[in-house]
């Protein structure tokens, strides 16, 4: 895939407490970032960012959206829902913090690790919700013009 | 440590990915928190878990694990495996519980994940 230094987007549809599907949207990210050809770590990085992001709209955003959009020195991904929303950002950026029910933390998430990893793995975060209304998140990688 | 060898420690039975025994693993994460997994572990790791859902393959997938071992006689159903053959994801069973089962790696000369 060649870029020439154009925005390339993808919107990926997700769906509320669908762990059968879930994932596949990060799947489908990682293999156009390999497609882009950008090197291993930048993949992984992005890739378990954009899972992360996934399993919140799967487990607390009520579905959502999820996109990626590649641009010339950058990779945004972008996380949209109008689920429930979240009261303290600070608090839900906290490693170990999760409001997550029980069913989901016995198939292995919500130990409060989702915000924080994507944090980790992205080198800008973007954070706007509101209670009732919904939540929107934009992490950046940045990738050194490598595309 | 290639997988091959890991299959005859912990006396496994290979689920899928036979082709892909002789695999070496870089180091071993034994852990049932899919969240941590994605944050504490490097890319060529075994992952070894309790967890046989089909989350535990896409995070496999995510980190490019490589391989996953399911302890404590735990077997994942048919469209799980399926999955991992998809992705290229070589799939163990051992009747041994997580904590005898990471001994036993570790015992001889699998080491853990470090901490980045």
């Amino acid at each position: 895939m060649v870029m020439n230094g154009k925005q390339h987007r993808q919107e990926f549809s997700v769906n509320f407490m669908d762990f059968i599907g879930a994932g596949q949207a990060a799947s489908q990210i990682k293999l156009l970032l390999q497609k882009v050809g950008y090197d291993p770590l930048v993949i992984r990085r992005a890739s378990i960012a954009a899972y992360e992001l996934e399993m919140n709209l799967v487990i607390h955003g009520g579905g959502g959206a999820l996109s990626v959009v590649i641009k010339p020195d950058k990779i945004e991904l972008l996380a949209e829902d109008d689920g429930p929303g979240i009261a303290d950002l600070d608090l839900a950026m906290q490693e170990g913090y999760s409001t997550a029910p029980l069913s989901v933390r016995e198939m292995g998430f919500g130990a409060g690790m989702g915000l924080p990893n994507v944090k980790k793995n992205t080198d800008v975060i973007e954070m706007k919700s509101e209670v009732g209304k919904g939540t929107w998140i934009k992490a950046v990688i940045f990738t050194k013009n490598e595309v | 440590m290639r997988l091959s060898k890991v299959k005859i420690l912990l006396a496994a039975e290979v689920l899928c990915g036979e082709e892909y025994l002789d695999r070496e693993v870089a180091c071993a994460f034994g852990c049932d928190l899919l969240s941590d997994v994605l944050a504490f572990t490097p890319s060529n790791v075994l992952l070894l878990t309790g967890l046989v859902n089909n989350q535990v393959l896409r995070t496999a997938e995510l980190i490019e694990a490589a391989g996953v071992v399911f302890v404590r006689g735990k077997r994942p159903a048919p469209e799980v495996v399926d999955l991992a053959k998809e992705r290229g994801i070589p799939l163990l069973a051992t009747d041994y519980m997580l904590y005898d089962s990471c001994g036993i790696l570790y015992q001889h000369g699998l080491a853990g994940c470090k901490k980045e």
